[in-house]
């Protein structure tokens, strides 16, 4: 397995962060998934903050990853923030008829991070 | 339905789907097509959304088939035409399959319905046993 087939986690604290850069294949979304439970078990993270600017498209399958992960994380104990999603993908998403409800969103990193500390979750 | 005529100045991009990673070629394709037929970002973004959804369709339900996207004119309009093929099972019942939340697989069943309302025209041409064929057309 390549570096590529892999989305990198970084942890920070008690905070994971991850920042996707490519454009994912579903079974790249699925292991993010896989990936980002065990850590949070692994490492007792608290907060998952997923910084998705640099995409470009979110299709009903990396939606669900995205929902998935924030549901799989509250269970975990862990809240997952995403951040930076372009205007024309949250568009998109909507009107696909993904609203992502339960998905805490912020405008980007810094902002998530905080999110997380008023939360108490750092 | 406004008839789209390819532009014959612009080549058909065909992408065959057999594996995962063919449906972010599909997406990468469309964009490029959308780039060249003028579309805004909000456009392009749709466009590939559809794409993404429509290769994936294609991919898991029809057991992989081709994707053929090109730019296309109505004589007064630009757009990007999609054209998913597959010699998979068939859909019995399209009504249904265009019903968001209907699925037979793993999926939202977003897909069909959900890339519907990202296009400015859909239509399906299927029967159990005789594949399914998706063309849609986004104008600008």
């Amino acid at each position: 397995m390549t570096a590529m087939d892999r989305i990198p986690i970084l942890r920070m604290g008690r905070t994971l962060l991850v920042t996707v850069q490519v454009d994912m294949h579903d079974q790249l979304a699925v292991r993010l998934l896989d990936d980002l439970t065990s850590m949070i078990t692994r490492t007792r993270a608290r907060g998952v903050v997923i910084d998705i600017s640099a995409l470009d498209m979110v299709d009903s399958f990396i939606g669900r990853m995205i929902a998935d992960i924030a549901a799989t994380s509250r269970i975990l104990d862990a809240q997952t923030v995403v951040v930076g999603m372009q205007p024309a993908v949250a568009i998109t998403l909507v009107e696909l008829g993904m609203a992502l409800p339960g998905v805490r969103t912020a405008l980007d990193v810094e902002r998530g991070m905080e999110m997380l500390d008023d939360a108490g979750d750092r | 339905m406004t008839p789209a005529i390819a532009d014959p100045t612009r080549p058909v991009i065909r992408v065959d789907i057999v594996e995962n990673e063919d449906v972010v070629v599909v997406r990468q394709r469309a964009r490029e097509q959308a780039h060249r037929a003028g579309f805004s970002l909000l456009e392009t973004t749709k466009m590939v959304t559809a794409a993404s959804e429509l290769a994936r369709n294609t991919l898991e339900h029809g057991g992989g088939g081709y994707a053929e996207i090109e730019v296309c004119t109505n004589g007064i309009r630009r757009g990007v035409r999609m054209r998913f093929v597959d010699e998979g099972p068939g859909i019995a019942d399209v009504e249904q399959a265009l019903r968001d939340g209907f699925t037979t697989g793993k999926g939202l069943g977003l897909g069909l319905g959900g890339s519907r309302r990202l296009v400015s025209e859909f239509e399906i041409d299927t029967a159990p046993g005789r594949g399914t064929k998706v063309t849609v057309v986004r104008w600008k």
